[in-house]
């Protein structure tokens, strides 16, 4: 599902590089935990992903597509293939959270009556019924974070990429968003997330991969939280 | 279709919820149209009032009291015929007297002094050239001694007001040039100025533009609703202006009696705006809406590029 063959990013030439000849593996319906302190390359490796940068050198295959051959104009159809929930939310300040999470399936030309089916559902996987109206400004940080994960499971990608969505919430809205990328796994997308929460970690019992200094220091199976 | 209505929809939304915004801009607009419009209504009651002017002017030949009326319609032909002539009018004796008394109907004593003889003016052809800069053609004419001898008098060019009527006529010439000049300058900078402020309306929201782009959205997608909205912005502003213009010149006629200002005949600029009115509304709408729909597409150019390091 994602694939990345001794993937390096270097912003400066000559530079230290952000990321070092990473090479992983992520199997569809898998769910992958990235950890790593602040500067160790997590985000740069997410965006590399939804490919807001591009890999300095080595090669990046994400269901099917190979980032060597992506030209810009096919970037859209790439991101609407994943599903990205960022740290800072991204929500559209000047539209209702039904038309947040709405956006995702217009763009993609879906029907008027399909949307308004789709979207209490999904509002309700998040917990965010009756909120529908309300402005992204009139909603707390945590209930911010799950209008983001509506609008990206919305349209049900095989990949979600979660970059620290727990990184502004207190544990139990943290834990709220835990729940929910887990249900959303179980329904078979594969998940990418990435935080420096050591008990999230500890308690998911899942992948984990930990970066530090842009190089994978480890990836071991139903782990623990370790740098 | 359905996209086309949900970018149109999105955008009708955006610019209620944006209201400040689009008060701002809208105003921007107003301001700028009216004053090209305006200038569009002055320049061209301008350039009525200066072919008013140069209507009068006009070349009296007087011809010799004998004359027949066969040689009078043949030379009335022949000017006629001349590619500078705009119209010949040929004045009988008596219709000259006429004239005279009528114009001198308060002073008794001249009409007298004419009736105590046998009508002693003569008739007249009245020549009204089409370009007043140029009457070489129709001087190298009348200046023919077969023509010449007809004569009785030499040549009137407009009562041997040459000489003012040459000053007059590059004063208007110069005035009408300096009328377009101002329209062109006034349209120019309004669209400068418009310009700049949808581009300061869509710089305000370009983390929305990066947001979407982030989402997968199309190019079209993000961009349209932006154009919507600032077409409204124009469709409004145009629709204001105009109304502005047409209020101005109902309190401005009500109070000035239609009057003239100098040069500036008000009442004939508000017959114009009043006749011109929908061709006026319409062109104020299409200049609102292309520029409108064209600067918010290169405003959004910038931040829709893919700028992948």
């Amino acid at each position: 599902m994602i694939l990345l063959d001794r993937v390096s990013k270097t912003y400066t030439k000559g530079g230290k590089p952000s990321l070092d000849r990473i090479s992983l593996h992520v199997d569809p319906n898998e769910f992958v935990i990235v950890v790593g302190a602040s500067g160790a390359g997590k985000t740069t490796l997410m965006r590399l992903l939804t490919r807001e940068e591009r890999q300095t050198s080595g090669k990046i295959i994400i269901g099917g597509i190979d980032f060597d051959k992506l030209k810009d104009r096919e970037i859209p159809l790439l991101r609407r293939k994943i599903g990205v929930v960022f740290q800072d939310f991204k929500l559209l300040p000047n539209k209702t959270i039904f038309e947040n999470v709405s956006f995702a399936l217009e763009m993609v030309g879906m029907g008027n009556r399909e949307i308004k089916n789709t979207v209490p559902k999904v509002l309700d996987i998040v917990n965010l019924t009756g909120k529908e109206n309300s402005m992204p400004i009139e909603l707390s940080g945590g209930e911010r974070q799950r209008v983001a994960i509506a609008r990206a499971i919305v349209r049900q990608p095989k990949i979600l990429i979660a970059d620290e969505p727990t990184g502004n919430l207190d544990p139990k809205h943290a834990w709220d968003v835990i729940k929910i990328l887990e249900k959303v796994n179980r329904f078979g997308t594969t998940v990418l997330l990435t935080t420096h929460n050591q008990e999230i970690v500890n308690r998911l019992k899942r992948r984990v991969v930990t970066i530090k200094d842009g190089k994978i220091v480890s990836d071991r199976a139903n782990s623990g939280y370790k740098i | 279709m359905m996209t086309f209505w949900r970018i149109v929809n999105t955008g009708l939304i955006n610019f209620v919820r944006n209201l400040s915004l689009a008060i701002a801009a809208i105003a921007i607009m107003v301001v700028t149209l009216t004053i090209v419009l305006f200038s569009v209504v002055i320049n061209y009651t301008f350039s009525h009032t200066i072919n008013q002017i140069t209507s009068k002017i006009d070349i009296s030949v007087y011809l010799n009291d004998n004359v027949s009326a066969s040689q009078s319609k043949q030379l009335v032909g022949e000017l006629k015929h001349l590619s500078n002539v705009a119209s010949v009018t040929y004045l009988s004796k008596a219709q000259v007297l006429k004239q005279y008394e009528q114009q001198n109907a308060s002073n008794q004593q001249l009409i007298q002094a004419v009736n105590e003889t046998s009508n002693p003016l003569p008739a007249t052809i009245i020549i009204k050239p089409v370009n007043l800069n140029n009457l070489s053609q129709i001087k190298n004419f009348l200046d023919k001694p077969q023509v010449s001898a007809l004569e009785s008098a030499p040549t009137s060019y407009s009562g041997q007001e040459k000489q003012a009527i040459d000053s007059i006529t590059h004063a208007t010439n110069v005035l009408q040039r300096i009328g377009v000049i101002a329209v062109i300058v006034f349209a120019v900078v309004s669209v400068l100025i418009i310009f700049n402020t949808i581009q300061m309306a869509i710089f305000n929201r370009r983390d929305e533009i990066q947001i979407m782009r982030l989402l997968g959205a199309g190019t079209g997608y993000i961009r349209g609703p932006f154009v919507v909205e600032s077409i409204t912005y124009g469709v409004l502003a145009a629709i204001i202006s105009v109304a502005v213009i047409n209020g101005a010149f109902q309190a401005s006629s009500s109070t000035l009696q239609a009057s003239s200002l100098g040069l500036l005949d008000i009442g004939y600029a508000n017959n114009f705006f009043n006749s011109h009115f929908w061709l006026l509304l319409t062109i104020e709408l299409g200049l609102g809406i292309v520029i409108g729909a064209v600067s918010s597409s290169i405003a959004t150019r910038r931040y829709l590029k893919f700028k992948i390091r």
